[in-house]
């Protein structure tokens, strides 16, 4: 039982810090609770069909089918917080300003709620077909205490990602958008390495000559911080150059980016 | 999504995992067995500062996650099935792997020597 709310919890915990900064990073527009929700909703049943399917994925490209779906899923991921930043950069002061003169939720029309429910929906993805298939597996094998298990570990990463989004929102408005951009980015950024790795393991890319450096012995990402570090802003105990190299290139083309497109926007103005 | 960009994609992926078996052809290699959530041999040796496929069989009828956070792979294996992962290059060492569905039987060893 312990063992299954463990795993459960360690799933369920990457995809609710996720939902936790989006949640956060939407303070304010209206009508967010609806999309995070379909993107919950979507992401489940991607997940239930991708591990329905798994054994057809990992099968697919001569066997690297999994690894390039995971990788797929990662930069797409990538890409809806890089066009949200992107916009936020033009709207978020903007955005700022008018939730604080009406002290309520405005209206930001639906491109800010879709990209980040996008990002919830394949979160909830990747983490949600993994437990699928480790429950698939248990209940295969006979063991107990099952359901137990499932709901101590969705209890314990829901209320840890629901702790993250309500610290995010004690940031003062002034300065909010600004910060959960930047959390973002990075998150972003620690997705893309993530990326690198799954190529890395499918031989599709080089790891630029093995591990950088070995700092587990400080934080390993094993550890409850290391892995909500890992999650938040792409921690990595053991990185190889090729990682770094996409988390890197992640942050500059993001944070240039948003430059580029509030420049145009306000040349445009 | 569009035609010729869905087609560009496949062709990149089937570019990219053709060059890369042609690439494996001469790569040392090392194959090891899950069976009843453990790993057979639970210790296996590679060579360091190369790169190395580790073909891993997983004769349980229940899927498997072979994992390591210490040479950073994660792969799900579904029953009855093989995986091959791409392992480092990596220093002389002693480095542990698990199954993360059954991480209290299923825990191995990889020995990195020079």
């Amino acid at each position: 039982m312990l063992a299954i709310a463990l795993l459960v919890f360690r799933e369920v915990l990457e995809a609710a810090l996720i939902i936790g900064v989006v949640g956060a990073a939407t303070r304010g527009v209206a009508g967010r609770g609806r999309w995070l929700l379909a993107g919950m909703a979507a992401g489940l049943l991607g997940a239930l069909g991708v591990a329905w399917g798994a054994g057809a994925i990992a099968a697919a490209f001569s066997g690297s089918g999994q690894e390039l779906f995971n990788a797929g899923v990662l930069l797409a991921a990538v890409a809806m917080i890089g066009w949200h930043v992107a916009w936020m950069s033009v709207h978020g002061r903007d955005l700022a300003q008018r939730m604080r003169a009406v002290g309520h939720s405005v209206h930001a029309g639906s491109r800010p709620l879709y990209l980040l429910a996008v990002v919830v929906a394949l979160a909830v993805l990747r983490e949600g077909s993994e437990v699928a298939l480790f429950l698939y597996g248990m209940a295969a094998g006979g063991a107990h205490g099952l359901a137990t298990g499932v709901l101590l570990g969705v209890a314990g990463g829901t209320a840890l990602g629901l702790a993250l989004y309500a610290g995010l929102l004690r940031i003062p408005l002034k300065r909010f958008f600004a910060l959960t951009n930047g959390l973002l980015i990075l998150l972003a950024a620690g997705l893309a390495a993530s990326a690198a790795r799954y190529l890395a393991q499918a031989d599709l890319l080089g790891t630029g000559g093995g591990t950088l450096w070995d700092s587990s012995w400080l934080l390993s990402d094993g550890s409850l911080l290391g892995h909500t570090l890992h999650v938040l802003v792409g921690y990595e105990a053991r990185p190889t150059a090729m990682m770094l190299v996409f988390y890197a290139g992640t942050v500059t083309l993001l944070v240039v980016a948003a430059r580029v497109v509030a420049r145009r926007q306000r040349q445009a103005a | 999504m569009h035609r010729p960009i869905r087609i560009a994609f496949l062709a990149l992926a089937l570019g990219l995992s053709t060059i890369a078996t042609a690439f494996a052809a001469d790569l040392p290699s090392v194959e090891l067995n899950i069976r009843q959530h453990r790993f057979e041999p639970a210790r296996v040796t590679i060579p360091a500062g190369r790169k190395v496929l580790l073909v891993v069989h997983n004769r349980d009828a229940t899927p498997e996650e072979f994992e390591s956070n210490e040479f950073n792979r994660e792969k799900v294996i579904m029953g009855g099935r093989s995986a091959r992962i791409y392992v480092g290059p990596l220093k002389a060492g002693s480095y542990r792997f698990y199954g993360e569905f059954h991480a209290d039987s299923a825990q191995g060893v990889l020995v990195v020597e020079e």
